[in-house]
């Protein structure tokens, strides 16, 4: 029997080993690496100097640089809300969609997503050019006289990250909701409660993992997010991911840069932190 | 209709059809306009005079755009051909030998990562090991969250299988080797295509990671495209935007259908 354990030993060593390995040294080792970046210096040319010490920190606090964390983080938070007024409702009208068109409507709320994101941001820029198309159909229609600078606002940086991210939203609260059994919504009913009463005390509750994953989905990327401040706030609306990426490829100041991108790794990990406790007391599970 | 019982009652989507058709629109729209206007005859980016192809034939004439899809082909296939190798065996080696939940979620960390984080991350290490940036360290990189994807696909059909056709196969005096060739990887080939796919999409699409740890001669078609979207619109990207755009519904009406295949076949 020694043998044969040991052969499925060696045999689970060939199968974790190089993926386990590729991860730790891509992925592990550089995330301890930047992070780590976080406590020391940039030397007088770009480079670090290993000199112990929290200066990022209460830099990273400083009014210019604290201003700019509080608003992406409003941005973000506006944008995931506006993903969420609009995506619970289309995701629970899929789920009640007949099987085939429900089908059509999953590839045609996942085409968008599968397009490069640069291109839909792009798009936006399009759209909401002074020039643009809605511009001309405002002026035509007769609503305004003068066109309106929509493009490089924060409204534009907002709806930009509603529209790449949306599909992230509607994705997991779809997967919550159609795994709810039509029939807990019939027994509720039969037990004599009111269709209102039935979705606020039963779908409700029990799609709020979705939710919440669906919240994080969307807070997570639009936090981080670079390029559609840039191309939709055009300088004017900038975010901790614009700080970040200056940080590391204009001011070549790396320890500071990585001081920023901390900010929004704690953020993720409280994030996890409350979905495991949501997705742990609203589970259909634990109402069994 | 109406003489069906309350609760048996199949509702349809109701007056949810508003929202839905909403957000379809939403979604559509902004791409429909830069479809329509990737057709113009003039030099504007903004407003059709007219309906012509000059701009897709100055796609198809424009050098560094087919240098910058060379390159992302070049990586996507060197992305694609590791993760799919490492990502089916950590699967394997997850479900079948681990069963840690500890080592499921640093398998799964890439993927969950911001990619800025892993963008700076990468970038400082390549720099700190002194490996100079290229083609090479974006594939490294891509193969990195890659591998991930994969073990998040073949790992959801390994659960399915109960394993215990392995287990004959191995009280039969087959070995661990032969087991995965001739018994699991034939019943899980379909989840790797799959994986290997999404890891090919995948890194063709992106952007932020590869634009940190890319060097500066040899851009990616995402790169190439930042570059100039920076610079305002012009009716040549509106005609690679629909281009791209067209890849990318041909590849998920394909996905969707080849899935539902598969899938009636798993019936059967």
């Amino acid at each position: 029997m020694t043998t044969v354990t040991r052969g499925r030993r060696a045999a689970g060593a060939a199968f974790l080993g190089p993926g386990l390995l590729f991860t730790a040294v891509f992925v592990a080792v550089p995330v301890l690496l930047v992070m780590s970046y976080t406590v020391f210096q940039r030397g007088r040319f770009g480079g670090i100097v290993y000199t112990f010490g929290f200066d990022n920190f209460s830099r990273a606090l400083e009014p210019t640089f604290r201003s700019v964390l509080v608003s992406s983080v409003v941005t973000a938070a506006a944008a995931t809300a506006i993903a969420l007024a609009i995506g619970y409702p289309v995701a629970y009208a899929i789920a009640r969609l007949p099987e085939r068109w429900r089908s059509i409507a999953l590839v045609l709320v996942v085409i968008p997503f599968w397009t490069n994101f640069l291109i839909r941001t792009y798009a936006w820029t399009v759209l909401l050019n002074t020039q643009g198309v809605l511009n001309d159909a405002l002026v035509g229609a007769g609503l305004i006289d003068d066109r309106l600078d929509l493009l490089y606002t924060r409204g534009a940086v907002v709806a930009g990250l509603v529209y790449v991210y949306l599909p992230l939203m509607v994705l997991p609260i779809y997967a919550s909701v159609a795994r709810l059994d039509r029939e807990l919504g019939e027994a509720s009913a039969d037990l004599g409660a009111s269709r209102l009463t039935g979705f606020l005390r039963v779908t409700l509750p029990l799609s709020l993992p979705g939710v919440v994953t669906g919240c994080i989905f969307v807070f997570v990327p639009s936090l981080g997010n670079f390029v559609v401040p840039e191309l939709l706030g055009g300088g004017k609306t900038v975010m901790v991911g614009n700080l970040v990426r200056d940080q590391f490829l204009k001011a070549r100041d790396w320890p500071f840069g990585a001081t920023l991108a901390l900010f929004v790794v704690v953020l993720l990990l409280v994030l996890f932190a409350l979905q495991s406790v949501v997705s742990r007391r609203y589970s259909v599970e634990a109402r069994r | 209709m109406s003489a069906r019982p309350r609760g048996a009652a199949k509702q349809g989507p109701g007056l949810l059809w508003i929202p839905l058709l909403g957000c379809f629109a939403f979604l559509y729209l902004p791409i429909l306009v830069v479809v329509v206007l990737s057709f113009n005859s003039g030099r504007s980016a903004l407003n059709l005079q007219g309906l012509s192809l000059r701009w897709y034939a100055e796609v198809f004439r424009d050098g560094d755009l087919g240098h910058a899809l060379v390159n992302t082909l070049l990586v996507a296939t060197g992305t694609m051909v590791v993760s799919t190798v490492l990502g089916t065996m950590l699967a394997v080696g997850l479900v079948r030998h681990a069963r840690s939940t500890a080592l499921d979620a640093f398998a799964m960390t890439p993927a969950i990562l911001p990619d800025l984080v892993l963008a700076i991350g990468l970038l400082s290490f390549f720099s700190w090991a002194g490996i100079s940036l290229g083609l090479g360290t974006v594939m490294v990189a891509h193969t990195a969250f890659g591998t991930a994807f994969v073990v998040a696909v073949v790992r959801a059909r390994l659960v399915q299988l109960d394993g215990s056709l392995e287990e004959a196969s191995q009280d039969l005096g087959a070995g661990w080797l032969s087991t995965f060739v001739r018994v699991t990887l034939p019943s899980i080939a379909p989840a790797v295509l799959a994986g290997a796919l999404l890891s090919f999409t995948l890194s063709v699409d992106e952007f932020v990671i590869a634009f940190f740890t890319n060097g500066p001669d040899s851009p990616t078609l995402p790169i190439e495209i930042y570059s100039r979207v920076r610079f305002g619109v012009t009716p040549e990207i509106n005609a690679l935007a629909t281009l791209l755009l067209l890849v990318s519904v041909v590849a998920v009406v394909a996905g969707a259908l080849a899935l539902r295949r598969t899938e009636t076949i798993d019936d059967d």
